[in-house]
């Protein structure tokens, strides 16, 4: 006990002790975090002189941190809406960095290769409309597929999260039933199933339970080799998720001049359709400017050099004109 | 101070010092007289004048001692303060329906804490019923029947168990308890108990009773450990006593230790109860998060300390932060009632004569 105080102590001064450097300060959304870290320690290495803190301690919290102008910019993974920019104190510009997104995960005894669910047959299982593994809905896409007589468990999110705000929010565009009854949002009440706290918590879950379905982020199914569905697109194509029908699903798209799109279900051949941005939220008008500009610095340097980093940690990098829209809006819009 | 010792006269070196049953010098005395110099002169100077000066250190102390427990009650009452300053969009927006409310609905804004604070109180109970036979058996053996060596080891073990983190218990709940219960115990008790209602329903493994006997593990230490203390302080003669009147061991343990040590254990219960009511990651982990309040003990549940931790960071929007407030307001509220209960019945164990420990 003492010597766990004594610890404290010593990191507590450690803490306080000020370097001759530039430290800006960031929060918000937890999705991209290993990527932001990346990026700042990247950038920390080119630029000694400045140091980047960035808290991944929620998108809920990220934007209200902003709002109050408490953080030198923020980060979501949904966009805020036009009542938080009306709350907002400062002005705030949304900056796409990355895309992910998210996949079913399923754990089906006897039933090894990659399953096919429609758009009806997610949101009717989610819905808990759909409740045994061989309804006609999953089986007829699925043909040559032997699916036992089992109950479907559903397992989502506890946790209020981007991941289950890019989920829902699709689920809301495929199914008016879903969009009536649930909506979108980073927690809903979610009509069946069980809770789990985080990726690692649903996936968990998942692997545990025999006839358990529940989603995940693309970047966690990858990095942990955890199998995962293919789902029909807007154009009845089955995409398999990948960073390129990740980044794929952001071309179709028409993006708006504020960059607040979402590109769940979107049209493309090749898109996955669950997929979305995620955002740094940047004030345009910076209370100081030094930091103003070393933050439009950097943000012209993730454009392009911190785009080519995304790949290795798994995270789909922003389409080419995507890239070339944001340089523009941030010259214009970022003072200084 | 007693008038045998001038305090202006120096101390005699200590191999001369008359003996103690003669003449005591004070103990401020024996603890400044030695330093010499401006201070020592300084404060034989007040001692002379002002004979009774060791008031002053006395004030000092006590004024300090008061502050120290004042802030304690500060600490609450700010607590307390801010809980309802920070709820009040969702007091005003539900009133006192927010208690018995069953929904919980981010989107369209509607919020109701009874789902939470069923599992809450639920789950605690649950972890009491399956950890106080546990615990006390564990006090009574490692005092009353244990080899002196294995006595050390199964201390050092019980403690151990106080210091896992509680996110590893959630761990090991996800992955080897739940398992363990969805395969063998569940259906077992399905269909054993199934007819009481209790344990009905499909075994997902984690829900109520898996949150129930996490706790109830996380609680044995707490528990097992203050009892063990109470009883070792009965005094010896106590057992002896019972055992000349020709009584059996458990007999002995029955009526000279366990009856001795009650109020003890029962406030080592109230410290566990506690842990229980406020213990968040591990319950997260392994209860299944559906606000929903079900008979049987298989269904998943929700706590209140739960929703907070998984709801608070993303939550957007003013009425929803608002209604997370509220749900700790609710559990401050929950915590005191039950502690408040506890604490009654002790009193009438006792007769209102002893004091609760914890």
């Amino acid at each position: 006990m003492i010597r766990s105080f004594r610890v404290l102590l010593c990191l507590a001064v450690l803490a306080t002790c000020a370097f001759a450097e530039t430290n800006l300060n960031g929060a918000g959304a937890t999705f991209p975090n290993p990527i932001y870290s990346k990026w700042f320690n990247e950038y920390h290495n080119l630029h000694p002189d400045i140091q980047i803190n960035y808290q991944s301690v929620g998108s809920g919290a990220g934007i209200r941190q902003v709002q109050a102008g408490t953080v030198d910019f923020g980060a979501t993974d949904g966009p805020m809406t036009d009542e938080q920019l009306k709350e907002s104190k400062v002005k705030v510009l949304h900056v796409p960095t990355v895309l992910g997104s998210v996949v079913p995960a399923y754990n089906i005894p006897g039933v090894s290769s990659d399953v096919k669910f429609t758009s009806e047959a997610l949101a009717g299982i989610f819905l808990g409309k759909i409740t045994k593994w061989n309804d006609k809905a999953i089986t007829s896409v699925n043909p040559g597929v032997n699916f036992p007589d089992l109950n479907i468990t559903v397992v989502h999110r506890s946790d209020g999260s981007g991941t289950t705000y890019i989920f829902t929010d699709y689920l809301s565009k495929v199914s008016p039933d879903w969009s009536n009854t649930v909506g979108k949002n980073t927690s809903v009440k979610w009509p069946v199933g069980l809770g789990g706290k985080g990726n690692e918590g649903v996936a968990g879950s998942v692997r545990q339970l025999p006839g358990s379905i529940g989603y995940i982020e693309l970047i966690y199914a990858l990095q942990n080799k955890i199998p995962y569905g293919v789902v029909q697109n807007s154009s009845k194509n089955f995409i398999k998720a990948s960073l390129e029908s990740t980044t794929a699903a952001a071309v179709g798209v028409k993006m708006p001049a504020d960059f607040r799109v979402s590109i769940t279900n979107p049209p493309g051949k090749n898109a996955y359709p669950i997929a979305s941005f995620t955002w740094l939220l940047i004030p345009t008008t910076p209370a100081d400017a030094n930091k103003g500009k070393i933050l439009k610095d950097f943000l012209f340097w993730m454009l392009d050099k911190g785009q080519t980093m995304t790949e290795a940690l798994s995270y789909a990098p922003l389409p080419k004109p995507v890239v070339e829209m944001e340089k523009a809006a941030i010259t214009k819009q970022v003072k200084p | 101070m007693p008038d045998s010792v001038d305090p202006m006269k120096p101390p005699e070196p200590l191999g001369q010092l008359p003996k103690p049953v003669v003449e005591v010098p004070s103990l401020a005395q024996v603890g400044r007289e030695p330093k010499t110099g401006v201070t020592a002169a300084v404060l034989r100077k007040i001692r002379t004048t002002y004979p009774r000066s060791s008031r002053i250190p006395d004030f000092a102390f006590g004024v300090i001692i008061l502050l120290s427990a004042i802030s304690v009650f500060a600490i609450v009452v700010l607590v307390v303060w801010e809980l309802i300053s920070q709820s009040r969009l969702s007091l005003h927006q539900f009133g006192i329906e927010f208690f018995y409310g069953h929904d919980w609905d981010p989107v369209n804004g509607n919020f109701g804490a009874m789902p939470f604070i069923y599992g809450t109180l639920v789950s605690s109970f649950l972890a009491l019923l399956l950890a106080v036979p546990l615990a006390v058996g564990v006090a009574v053996y490692i005092t009353e029947m244990c080899p002196q060596r294995l006595r050390a080891i199964i201390s050092f073990l019980v403690e151990l168990l106080a210091a896992i983190p509680s996110v590893i218990y959630g761990l090991w709940g996800i992955f080897v308890l739940a398992p363990l219960l969805r395969e063998y115990v569940e259906p077992f008790l399905a269909r054993t108990l199934g007819w009481t209602g209790f344990f009905s329903g499909p075994a997902y493994g984690l829900g109520m009773l898996a949150a129930g006997i996490i706790l109830a593990i996380m609680v044995v230490p707490v528990i097992a450990s203050i009892t063990r203390e109470v009883m070792t302080a009965v005094p010896q003669n106590q057992r002896e006593a019972v055992l000349a009147l020709g009584a059996t061991r458990w007999e002995m343990i029955r009526m000279g230790v366990l009856r001795n040590a009650r109020i003890g254990i029962v406030g080592g219960i109230i410290l566990g109860l506690g842990r229980a009511l406020g213990e968040t990651m591990a319950v997260t982990m392994v209860i299944g998060n559906r606000p929903e309040v079900a008979k049987s003990l298989f269904a998943p549940g929700y706590t209140m300390a739960s929703v907070i931790a998984n709801e608070f960071t993303e939550a957007t929007g003013d009425l929803y932060l608002s209604a997370l407030v509220e749900i700790g307001l609710a559990l401050f509220l929950v915590t005191l009632i039950v502690n408040a209960l506890a604490r009654l019945l002790v009193w009438s164990i006792t007769g209102g004569t002893a004091r609760v420990r914890g």
